[in-house]
């Protein structure tokens, strides 16, 4: 497209394909660290995220008369199909990657006029949808591979998800049974029943499931993710303040909570290092297309959805919480922006200094 | 040179200068051209008025153009010769449209020559204002205010002599402080003593080491304060710089003069100089020419109205190279289609771009919202909200998101990584606000003509009513009086039946009228002419037809009632 001659004649050039694209490299360490301790799985759920993604993308922009050649380049779709597999449990059947991914790019995306004008996160609509209406496949998360009974392999993985069972006829049931022949659910799902059940979190955290500071696994997963955080900061991909406000949110709240009862709520810590803590805080709330866009007003998006997901983890319905509660902050972000404008040159009347000595 | 505080301003962004190019050699001077093209309007305000014929002979610094009234600036003759032409000639400026002109075609022999060295010590206060204003000086840093009617009676707090030249390419500030330190330092002495300003502030970009050198030799043991200010666009932006060095913001509607800062460029202080101390109007400029089809690039000292071709010829432009021609900078700078376009006082750089050196096609994508934008705005405004609000012709949403401090300076499109053309969005919505302004106000105007009119018909009504009332209290005293009021109310009816048929029309004329003054804004004086003679005519036939009445009146002493039941006072009723 040409336009009349206008300045600025030289600019940085077109780079919304790059920016997206190094979102993807952001999310490598912790792709990573999910396939080490959960094996093949998240990959192959990451790839068929990635196709089913660009095919419904390519599918609608042909629909829409647009050039779909072009309008893949910009890697929008990809990063929705990543963000999404990366959410997904490792082993859940074909068909929970299939749909969610449609479901993601036609409804969350295309239908709302594509790239730039979805008022919500697409990889978080798809995942909500699924939760919702397949809520058994998707808590179906393994045991990490060193806990479990029968870890697979790639072979098995595959199998699992594209036959429902591995080659042996072992169901995804047998591979979610730890070492010790009991199912084992993730972390947050575990801390969640037992404190229902009255034990302490001293009793909770004792338990093979939990790690160091977190979640066994989960916590390595969520600093690889910080890492990779930490290099879209640094490339200036994304700004500081969602993740800040995000991170500060949840752990300023469990800290109030653990002051005051150490015995029932979790440490900051644990919060901060479990479930998809910083994949959420890093990659999904920093979505620019969904989030606020002032700079103040996407701090307290960021704190928003921290302070909304701590409350869900520990008073909700549900262990985890990130794709609601950034979905409700995608819709409040219209309105955060509207009270939180920079105050434009000009428009307060200060009185002038007297000239410095 | 001391470390003065600085206050900073929001936004903005680090550039790749590419200044060093045109820096290598001193300033050059160009030849005369041939033919020389002087707009008329070389300025802010209104064009000046030509006070030459065309085939007079002229000599140099002679006034070709005295400054109209208002806010204006004269123009000189660069070199002796003969006025060719007074006429329309493509200029370099954005609209792309030709302007008035003069054509000089200049002497063979003609040359720059050194007027006698007048000190300005000897000069009153009012002798060096008068200088200053007939050597037609603007401001050269781009604005182009007249810079003689900056030059306030009261006294400043602030001087600010700008030599920042924040935008990539452009170095003629630089070379001319390097070369040319002492004038430029005695045109800011000139403006100090004019203004009396209590504190005089000269402020230079960190990446000019030399400039920021012989400037502070210069003001050895003079009042002026140089302050070094990090480089970052667009930091030589007049508001951004009076933020940056004194901290204050100037209120929206406002001037910096209100709050008593005057800035002037560098090289309109060292045009202030050379016009005091050398007599010389402003009729040559210091222009730097690049970019990669340049052979070489370098400032050079052009005669104002040097055509542009001229130019690059005696630069060398590798013609097959050129991909685009800018005058200004890359990044505010216009696109030029005409190369016979002369060099104005205004003409700061001109780019000859080589092939990639610009952004030869734009590839938008829709916005993501990343905020890229907002971070790189010095203004504090929300670039991609303006942008969402003009493309949807929400204009007034955008107006009230203070779209008019949008000082145009290109960062954010200079960021945007979906590569929108922002600024062009923001011309858009502010031109369409300013048509939609002025249709208010012709429109205002407008309903203040009816209203007025309507309130001179009614009080000529009342006015006729007063006089008949009067005239039915004189014959009152007479037995036959009542019947007379009522042959008063019958006439003064077939009076209103009378003026009625031509009522309508002036109505419909003046609905028209108000529906084309809406539209055009030009018909105004035409209808304002138009509509007074109908309402004057419908007053006389009034008037005439009320004569008439009370001859008949006196005439008859008797007369029987024929028409009643008509509200006299109603002459707009129809019967």
């Amino acid at each position: 497209m040409t336009l009349a001659i206008s300045s600025p004649h030289r600019t940085r050039g077109e780079r919304v394909g790059s920016v997206m694209r190094m979102v993807l490299y952001g999310t490598v360490p912790g792709m990573a660290a999910l396939m080490a301790f959960f094996g093949w799985g998240t990959m192959i759920q990451v790839w068929s995220c990635i196709w089913f993604c660009l095919a419904g993308e390519a599918l609608v922009l042909a629909l829409r008369g647009r050039d779909p050649l072009r309008e893949l380049q910009d890697w929008s779709a990809v990063v929705t199909g990543v963000l999404l597999g990366l959410c997904l449990p490792p082993y859940a059947p074909w068909w929970i990657a299939v749909s969610g991914s449609l479901f993601a790019i036609i409804v969350g995306k295309q239908l709302y006029g594509g790239l730039g004008m979805n008022p919500f996160n697409p990889a978080m609509v798809g995942y909500v949808f699924l939760l919702i209406s397949f809520p058994v496949s998707m808590t179906a998360w393994t045991p990490p591979m060193t806990l479990a009974a029968n870890p697979p392999g790639l072979f098995d993985s595959f199998f699992l998800i594209f036959a429902g069972e591995t080659w042996d006829g072992r169901s995804l049931q047998a591979l979610r049974a730890g070492l010790d022949g009991f199912t084992m659910a993730t972390p947050l799902d575990h801390l969640r029943t037992d404190i229902a059940n009255g034990q302490m979190i001293s009793e909770v955290l004792s338990q093979p499931v939990f790690g160091a500071f977190a979640g066994y696994g989960w916590e390595w997963v969520n600093l690889a993710f910080l890492l990779g955080g930490g290099l879209l900061l640094q490339q200036k991909i994304i700004s500081w303040q969602i993740p800040t406000g995000v991170l500060g949110g949840l752990a300023g709240s469990a800290v109030i909570f653990y002051v005051w009862n150490p015995d029932a709520f979790a440490s900051p810590v644990f919060h901060l290092f479990s479930g998809g803590t910083m994949l959420a805080a890093f990659f999904i709330a920093t979505d620019p297309v969904s989030a606020c866009t002032t700079p103040r007003g996407r701090l307290w998006y960021g704190l928003g959805i921290g302070v909304l997901v701590y409350l869900i983890r520990t008073f909700g319905g549900y262990p985890d919480a990130f794709a609601f509660a950034i979905l409700l902050f995608n819709l409040a972000a219209p309105s955060i922006d509207r009270y939180t404008r920079p105050r434009a040159y000009g428009t307060l009347t200060e009185r002038p200094q007297e000239p410095a000595p | 040179m001391m470390a003065r505080q600085l206050f900073g301003f929001p936004g903005g962004l680090v550039l790749d200068d590419r200044k060093d190019r045109a820096l290598h050699a001193p300033i050059a001077p160009v030849p005369l051209p041939p033919l020389l093209v002087l707009p008329l309007k070389q300025h802010l305000g209104a064009p000046a008025v030509p006070v030459v014929q065309e085939g007079q002979r002229v000599h140099f610094g002679q006034l070709l153009a005295r400054a109209a009234d208002g806010i204006s600036a004269s123009v000189h003759a660069p070199a002796d010769g003969e006025i060719s032409f007074i006429g329309l000639h493509p200029v370099p400026d954005d609209s792309g449209l030709a302007q008035p002109c003069i054509g000089l075609c200049t002497d063979e022999t003609s040359a720059y020559e050194e007027e006698e060295f007048v000190d300005d010590i000897s000069l009153t206060d009012a002798d060096l204002r008068e200088r200053i204003a007939q050597a037609g000086i603007v401001g050269l840093g781009g604005a182009g205010f007249p810079s003689a009617q900056k030059l306030t009676d009261t006294p400043v707090k602030w001087l600010i002599i700008n030599g920042a030249e924040c935008e990539p390419y452009i170095s003629c500030d630089e070379a001319l402080m390097r070369e040319r330190a002492s004038a430029i330092i005695e045109g800011a002495q000139i403006l100090a003593r004019l203004l009396r300003p209590q504190q005089v502030l000269f402020a230079i970009e960190d990446n000019k080491p030399e400039a920021i050198k012989a400037i502070a030799d210069a003001c050895d043991e003079t009042a002026i304060e140089v302050v070094v200010i990090p480089t970052k666009y667009p930091s030589g932006a007049q508001k951004q710089l009076i933020q940056n060095l004194l901290g204050f913001e100037i209120p929206r509607g406002k001037h910096s003069v209100d709050l008593g800062v005057v800035m002037y460029n560098v090289g309109t202080c060292h045009a202030i100089a050379r016009a005091i101390a050398h007599s010389e109007p402003l009729v040559r400029r210091i222009v730097t020419i690049t970019g990669d089809a340049v052979e070489r690039p370098g400032n050079y000292e052009v005669a104002i109205g040097t055509p542009i071709e001229f130019l690059l010829q005696h630069v060398g432009v590798k013609t097959t190279q050129l991909r685009r021609l800018i005058m200004g900078g890359p990044i505010m700078g216009i696109a030029l289609s005409d190369h016979t376009a002369p060099i104005s006082k205004l003409s700061n750089c001109l780019i000859a771009a080589g092939p990639g050196e610009l952004d030869e096609s734009l590839n938008p994508r829709p916005c993501i919202r990343c905020g890229d934008c907002v971070e790189v705005c010095p203004a504090s405004l929300l670039p991609q909200e303006l942008h969402w609000h003009i493309r949807a012709e929400q204009y007034a949403r955008a107006e009230a998101l203070d779209l008019r401090a949008c000082i145009e300076c290109g960062a954010c499109a200079y960021v945007c990584p979906s590569q929108i053309p922002l600024v062009q969005y923001y011309r858009h919505g502010k031109a369409v606000l300013a048509e939609q302004a002025a249709a208010r106000a012709a429109a205002d105007h407008a309903k203040a003509r009816f209203d007025a009119r309507e309130a001179r018909l009614a009080q000529a009504r009342t006015r006729r009513q007063q006089r008949k009332t009067a005239q039915a209290a004189a014959m009152g005293a007479s037995p036959i009086g009542a019947v007379d009021a009522t042959v008063a109310s019958a006439l003064a009816s077939n009076t209103g039946a009378a003026t009625t048929p031509s009522e309508p029309i002036t109505t419909a004329s003046e609905t028209d009228a108000n529906a084309n003054n809406i539209s055009t804004n030009n018909r105004i004086n035409n209808s304002s002419t138009d509509k007074p003679v109908i309402a004057q005519h419908n007053d006389r036939l009034a008037d005439v037809l009320a004569a008439a009445r009370r001859a008949k009146e006196k005439k008859q002493q008797t007369a029987s009632p024929t028409v009643t039941g008509t509200d006299p006072s109603d002459e707009n009723a129809k019967p």
